[in-house]
């Protein structure tokens, strides 16, 4: 555990104190006690940037379950640190605009409990070698987006757009582990850098195809790539600080991440190379395209983040072609820094946005562009924060948006020298598609500016709406004045964060010594790309209404959206079909299969193996077990011919009773204590249950039923002796109770070994049990309490 | 007062159920069983007992109370919400392996000295004794919340398909 550790495992750890805060202590806005967090993570990452930058690593391990080689391995470059200052420093703007947001009427421990899950959750993801951690971390980003979309969980949308996102993102995330344990199964680490090491043998390997295939799903999937990226507009159903924060700076940004880090360990692949581009390429234009149709001012962002992550994605998949023809070539080597460089912009202009968003929101109660019009004088201080976040998006000089979009325009045009040995020489359609999408992005910027502050005043909204309290407007004030710093001077951060970054992705130790200019002389292909990309978006914007009844060509029975529910719809009618099959609701059948399981498979297994019966090895039954199982049989019969359910429990308890005296006598005294303690409590469990036992008797039942059971019972006890006996005749590997004896005392200091195996050697199996049990009594709980009426309707009763 | 069993039609025993005499004698027994089961419960890392069974005996005696008085006797005496006890139990038995990872160690690495107390002599501190009070509570929160919960008048009452006498 060292400082570093504690860095990422300090907001789930302050989460716990916020959450118990919030119970006791309500007069102060809760985000004021959350945000000093993530400023002193981005404080602290901020003390590594000079270390990082002048090319030196941070390594720091902590071992978790090392037997399974998962351990909390930070690994700190530039690139990890990159994204950690991006999560932690967004993330305290974030935190202090929620502030703003939120009123303190809403359920504010949830939402900063959640928000502080999540920004470990991402931290652990970016700064882990360990992929089993990394997955483990990624995971645990998608349960907390979950329930940050679905904060205001009364909503039906909410729900519904908190569903999609789980089941999208978590469907990728597990074919991800495949992939990873494929990788594993080749070089034999869990560690990413490791695996670097390895790049040959993973080269040789058929299998890595599949990797490559799998991971990738986990890739595109979290960064919402086409065809994927249907779930992110649904989560714009999340609170306008989580959108901002999760849906566009941070969490969909993992996808990014992880393709940049494996670039090193894939680049090779041709598979990697073109899938990347491609998938980039087209969710670029598509999303573009889609985004300026849409009216509700989230849906244009959602739609715009996804486009501009396609954007950044297809410059990773550029850059991939660098590691390929070697760095030092620096013809692809502008893609990774442009990809990095564009990176660091989205995450101020968009984050901006998205605060301006919900500035508009907050003060007007609508996000509809029709409702919204001739704000700017209304608003002039988000109307100048929108036109230079808006402008920046669209690429416009001089802010920083333009230099990383010219970077793009400028690795495409060089994509027209790249090998093309795999497909046919498509080179002219990466330009050609990258400038498509450009010129849909300049139209949704400028949507964005003249349907909200321009054009004439809306007297319908439903609130009268005014310029924003200053809480709420510093963050994106402070976004916006990055994106103009950045923007005239582009090379404070080249030196200190984007080299370290693309050099690491790179796998580098050469400096690259970026510079970025505003200026590329009349010859560049960018220039007139940029040119030609304003012209058209203007003329486009200016005759949208001539072209935009495009967007109600193709019926609606071929969006995804549609192929999504109706999958959803019909795997659910498919699975209760399933279930019902199966699920007969008499636990006699549910026996049956139990029991069915265990004779068919015991058998085959007897028949097949060569085994040998040793009667030598038994012990001799002494008189007073003889009495105990002649008590036994008696209650049995008793049990088996009586009439009066009473009688039938009475006699039940005498088994269970006689079997913990059986237990005393081959001195499992552990074993007999809980056996006595379960029996005594569940005779009380049957006599309360029997009240809701219909009045029946077990003798109405058929002859052909009960004959059945018989065989069945004769099946499961001549199997269940044959297994004893062969069981105890054939020991093929020494017992592994000489072990516990052994260590019991030195390595756990205990004396009970039972008790020491279940507390501390196989702790983790009983804590796991202690939570189904826990899970099983809420269940009966809920089986209990929550009944559907008469109406259908669920109907909760609360507990007396 | 209508006892618990009355409700469930036994009513013979019912006259039983009046009985001063098992009343208080629940109450003492009451006590027996609950010390006994902390005593299994902390002797549980060197001699046979444990957090399982010291929790079952717990609840078990808990439903002592139960059968000799009612579910609203018995609401009274304890007035214990078994939905937050599990959540205790369970939150206890995660917090402790998570705890135990700032020693350096990986997870579930127990930690334990030895104490010199004045009348004890050398006690031992274990971790893994505190983890096993977690689960103590949980079992006897989840059997005490099944149990009470079948017994639960207002349950019964309402429930539909039961023979009602």
């Amino acid at each position: 555990m060292t400082l570093i550790h504690f860095a990422i495992l300090l907001p789930v750890i302050a989460a716990v104190g916020i959450g118990i805060l919030y119970r006791f202590y309500k007069k102060v806005h809760l985000g004021w006690f959350v945000l000093p967090i993530p400023a002193v993570i981005t404080v602290y990452l901020a003390t590594l940037i000079p270390a990082v930058s002048n090319n030196q690593v941070i390594y720091e391990t902590m071992q978790f379950m090392p037997r399974v080689g998962m351990n909390f391995d930070v690994y700190i470059d530039g690139l990890s640190l990159l994204f950690a200052i991006l999560i932690a420093g967004i993330g305290t703007l974030v935190v202090l605009y929620s502030v703003g947001y939120l009123s303190k009427q809403e359920k504010l421990g949830n939402f900063y409990v959640y928000l502080l899950i999540f920004m470990t959750a991402m931290l652990g993801v970016v700064l882990n070698d360990n992929v089993l951690m990394l997955y483990l971390f990624w995971e645990l980003t998608s349960i907390s987006s979950f329930l940050l979309i679905a904060y205001w969980f009364t909503r039906e949308r909410s729900i519904y757009g908190a569903q999609k996102s789980m089941l999208i993102t978590m469907f990728g995330g597990f074919l991800m582990l495949g992939g990873f344990i494929i990788l594993s199964l080749i070089t034999d680490t869990y560690s990413i850098r490791g695996m670097i090491e390895q790049v040959p043998a993973i080269q040789e390997d058929p299998l890595s195809m599949l990797a490559i295939v799998l991971i990738l799903f986990g890739a595109f999937t979290k960064s919402a790539q086409f065809p994927f990226y249907i779930w992110l507009p649904d989560a714009m159903e999340a609170p306008t600080p989580v959108s901002a924060y999760l849906h566009s700076a941070t969490m969909v940004k993992a996808g990014l991440y992880l393709v940049a880090r494996f670039t090193p360990l894939f680049a090779f692949s041709e598979l990697w190379v073109w899938s990347i581009l491609g998938v980039g390429l087209i969710t670029l234009v598509w999303a573009a395209f889609n985004a300026i149709k849409q009216d509700d001012l989230k849906a244009v962002l959602a739609f715009s983040t996804v486009s501009q992550l396609g954007l950044i994605m297809s410059l990773l998949g550029a850059g991939a072609l660098a590691v390929q023809t070697g760095a030092a070539e620096g013809l692809f080597t502008v893609a990774v820094v442009a990809a990095v460089f564009h990176l660091i912009n989205h995450a101020t202009f968009k984050g901006a946005l998205f605060m301006i968003i919900g500035i508009v929101d907050h003060e007007t109660g609508t996000r509809s562009l029709k409702k919204l019009g001739g704000l700017m004088t209304i608003m002039p201080i988000s109307f100048t924060m929108t036109l230079i976040t808006s402008l920046s998006m669209a690429g416009i000089p001089p802010f920083n948006g333009f230099l990383s979009k010219e970077l793009f325009l400028e690795a495409m045009f060089a994509l027209r020298e790249a090998d093309f040995s795999v497909l046919a020489d498509v080179s002219v359609l990466f330009p050609l598609l990258a400038i498509v999408g450009s010129i849909f992005t300049f139209v949704y910027s400028v949507i964005l500016i003249r349907g909200i502050f321009m054009g004439k005043q809306m007297p319908a909204t439903p609130k009268k709406p005014q310029e924003a309290p200053a809480l709420m407007l510093i963050s994106p004030m402070i976004l916006t004045l990055l994106v103009v710093v950045f923007g005239l001077f582009p090379n404070l951060l080249s030196g200190s964060i984007i080299d370290p970054a693309a050099m690491s992705i790179l796998n580098t130790s050469e400096p690259l010594n970026t510079e970025i200019y505003h200026w590329h002389g009349w010859d560049s292909p960018a220039l007139w790309a940029t040119i030609a990309i304003i012209a058209a978006g203007a003329l486009m914007y200016l005759f949208r209404d001539f072209w935009k009844p495009v967007y109600r060509l193709g019926a609606d029975a071929f969006t995804l959206n549609y192929l999504y529910d109706q999958g959803l719809i019909y795997s659910r009618l498919g699975a209760e079909r399933i279930t019902d099959g199966y699920m007969t609701g008499y636990i006699r059948s549910y026996l049956i299969y139990i029991f069915g399981a265990f004779v068919i498979f015991s058998l085959i297994t007897l028949i097949n193996t060569d085994i040998s019966f040793d009667w030598g090895v038994t012990a001799p039954i002494a008189l007073p077990e003889m009495l105990i199982i002649l008590i036994i049989l008696a209650a049995v019969t008793a049990m088996l011919i009586t009439r009066s359910r009473m009688v039938s429990i009475i006699m039940f308890s005498t088994i269970g009773f006689s079997l913990s005296l059986l237990f005393v006598f081959f001195r499992a005294v552990d074993l007999a204590l809980t056996q006595l303690a379960v029996e005594a409590i569940t005779t009380a469990l049957f006599l309360l249950a029997f009240f809701h036992l219909p009045k029946r008797s077990r003798h109405e039942e058929h002859r052909r039923f009960k004959l059945n059971n018989l065989m069945i019972s004769a099946a499961v006890g001549v199997v269940a002796t044959v297994i004893g006996l062969a069981a105890y005749s054939n020991r093929l590997f020494d017992s592994i109770s000489q072990f516990y004896i052994d260590n019991v005392y030195d390595l756990a200091a205990g004396g009970n070994m039972v008790n020491v195996i279940l507390v501390d050697f196989r702790g983790l199996d009983t804590l796991f049990e202690t939570l189904v049990f826990g899970i099983a009594g809420l269940g009966v709980f809920v089986l209990l309490k929550l009944r559907v009426t008469k109406e259908g309707e669920n109907k909760y009763e609360e507990h007396p | 007062m209508k006892s618990t069993l009355k409700k469930l039609g036994y009513n013979r025993v019912h006259k039983q159920m009046n009985d001063v005499f098992l009343k208080y004698t629940a109450k003492v027994v009451f006590l027996v069983i609950i010390t006994f089961s902390i005593n299994l419960f902390f002797s549980g890392h060197y001699t046979p007992g444990g957090g399982f069974v010291g929790g079952l005996l717990a609840a078990g005696a808990i439903i002592l109370l139960l059968l000799a008085y009612d579910l609203k006797t018995l609401r009274k005496m304890l007035r214990i919400d078994d939905k937050r006890t599990i959540t205790l139990g369970l939150a206890i038995s995660f917090i402790i392996p998570i705890l135990l990872m700032f020693f350096g160690t990986p997870l579930f690495t127990h930690q334990y000295t030895y104490l010199q107390l004045p009348v004890f002599g050398e006690v031992p501190i274990h971790t893994a004794v505190i983890f096993d009070v977690g689960v103590y509570i949980t079992v006897a929160g989840t059997t005490l919340l099944i149990i009470t919960l079948l017994a639960s008048e207002q349950f019964m009452a309402e429930s539909e398909g039961a023979d009602k006498e």
